[in-house]
């Protein structure tokens, strides 16, 4: 890492850990723990979306499986759902191992057809196996600690253990093979590299952390049911919005991206009334017109953007 | 060092390869010619392991390799430079050339490192743009890029597929030149080119492709000579 990335990676996470001292409302912390769920999410799903070029509209059923590995911990054996946050993310992480053995035979949009179709499928079981999951009644938990700081130092470093994990493998050998296969598979084959190997060796992590966000959302918000957590627009499809909103393939897009879904949508929800959704949706729609790469990948062009505003006016004085 | 026998290789039901039967000795430059839709990127990629044959065989160097997975056949050392360059774009060059050498991941980062500064003096054209991301090359640096690549597997067999598509006539000549050096240092290439003429001057032997199947085969000059040759490749009319 750069000595001026580490620095500000520092600086965000004492900045982080620091804030609760200063931001005690709760509803504003709430917003915080939010963030950093979707933010674990994002860059989880960066991981295989943005680094490997796989595009998932599944990665609901990883959140999925790790809610409900929390949730059923509590339901049928009274067992804390804090070890859910342990059990969460292997049940996930070991779900993807057969997931990926099948998806990944296909390629582009059959990929992401087929994943589409898994979270679907999920939902569906569980809303169906009723004895096992209590279906659609869902699963509601009496939560053992109420203090919003905890969730939030929780979150954080939940947050900050998935970034140094991507960043880590992004930045080894396997991340070079997983961008090699993004642009171009059939070129990555031609050198040898056994790409269905290395696109399961990012849905591992990818899922694992997934399940992480689902294990501390069940803790967390401590209600869930199948048409929550294993829900396609509401999960899957918000978690690549988020990478698209912050930057595909950047290390801090997907953090960006959840803090500007997360602030944008509660900003429009409150203010805008019913109207929100269609306001936030031809933002984003703007967003992703004028900058593809999402802000931290188009920071250059923010930057001189920026800068071209501010000679302009002085010019003009 | 190849041996190719009755090979029959189909893409779902259509027959892309039929009865192909053809060998290479060690250090020969073979080009194969034919129109599009012959079978000759086919059949670089069943000696790849991209494709699977229904029927034949594939010997290298004696032992049987055909349906073979493509890194296996990069560790037996046949490292194939895909048609459209292919290079990874947002990587830079020197990525570029170390994912060339991935099956070599036992090998020292000095060793490496040598092969870099070899491919590098190869195409000087490379050097001063490692840190350049490939895509911003020109198409010509691109095509040494994708042969570069393939090089720092350290192949016996090299398999190049239309090296010359979309090049000015100059950078066609410059990359002729090097697959002429290359030969001397002992690799094997089989070359797939619509740029006969070209092909045919680099070239010891040459075999052409028709709807899948070898109809002519033979050193290059007789290749050249043949007036069936002359008259669909290379644009020559028959003496009357």
């Amino acid at each position: 890492m750069k000595h001026k990335n580490i620095l500000l990676t520092v600086a965000f996470f004492l900045v982080a850990f620091l804030l609760p001292l200063f931001v005690k409302a709760p509803y504003q912390l709430h917003i915080l723990i939010l963030i950093f769920i979707w933010a674990i999410i994002g860059t989880s799903w960066n991981l295989l979306g943005g680094y490997a070029g796989q595009v998932s509209f599944g990665h609901a059923a990883f959140f999925g499986l790790g809610a409900y590995s929390a949730g059923l911990l509590t339901l049928h054996y009274g067992i804390s759902p804090w070890w859910g946050m342990a059990l969460g993310p292997v049940v996930a992480a070991l779900a993807s191992l057969p997931i990926g053995v099948i998806c990944f035979r296909l390629r582009g949009p059959y990929f992401a057809l087929a994943m589409l179709a898994l979270g679907e499928i999920f939902r569906i079981v569980f809303l169906n196996i009723a004895s096992f999951t209590n279906g659609a009644k869902g699963i509601l938990i009496m939560p053992a600690i109420t203090s919003k700081e905890l969730y939030y130092y929780i979150g954080l470093l939940a947050l900050a253990v998935t970034l140094l994990t991507t960043y880590a493998i992004v930045h080894s050998k396997i991340g070079y093979y997983l961008v090699s296969i993004r642009e171009d598979q059939d070129a990555a084959t031609s050198l040898g590299i056994p790409t269905t190997l290395y696109k399961n060796l990012a849905l591992l992590p990818s899922a694992f952390f997934t399940g992480l966000a689902g294990a501390l959302y069940m803790n967390y918000v401590a209600f869930i049911d199948p048409n929550i957590v294993f829900n396609l627009t509401n999960i899957s499809v918000m978690a690549i919005l988020v990478v698209m909103l912050g930057g595909v393939a950047t290390t801090w897009g997907p953090t960006v991206g959840a803090a500007l879904y997360i602030v944008l949508g509660e900003l429009f929800r409150t203010t805008l009334g019913s109207a929100n959704v269609l306001v936030f949706g031809v933002l984003v729609c703007l967003i992703i017109m004028f900058l593809p790469n999402g802000i931290v990948g188009e920071l250059d062009l923010i930057k001189r953007m920026v800068t071209r505003k501010k000679t302009s006016l002085s010019g003009g004085v | 060092m190849l041996e190719v026998k009755n090979l029959d290789v189909y893409h779902g039901w259509v027959q892309a390869l039929r009865g192909v039967s053809f060998n290479v000795s060690k250090g020969e430059i073979v080009a194969i010619i034919g129109a599009n839709g012959a079978g000759k990127s086919t059949l670089l990629g069943a000696l790849a392991g991209l494709y699977r044959p229904q029927k034949g065989e594939i010997l290298l160097k004696g032992k049987p390799v055909a349906g073979k997975p493509p890194e296996y056949m990069v560790r037996q050392g046949v490292s194939l430079a895909p048609e459209r360059r292919e290079i990874f774009n947002t990587l830079t060059v020197l990525d570029n050339l170390l994912l060339g050498a991935y099956h070599r991941y036992r090998a020292g980062k000095k060793e490496v490192i040598m092969d870099i500064e070899k491919t590098l003096e190869l195409f000087p054209a490379l050097k001063g743009r490692e840190d350049h991301p490939a895509g911003t090359l020109s198409g010509g640096l691109q095509q040494m890029l994708a042969i570069g690549r393939g090089l720092m597997a350290r192949p016996g067999l090299l398999l190049l597929d239309e090296p010359s598509t979309g090049l000015a006539p100059l950078v066609v000549r410059e990359i002729m030149s090097t697959l002429a050096n290359l030969k001397k240092t002992g690799v094997t290439i089989i070359l797939v080119e619509q740029n006969t003429v070209a092909a045919l001057k680099v070239a010891g032997r040459a075999l052409v492709m028709e709807r899948g199947q070898i109809v002519l085969s033979g050193s290059a000059k007789e290749i050249m000579g043949n007036p069936g040759v002359q008259q669909a490749y290379l644009g020559r009319t028959r003496m009357a």
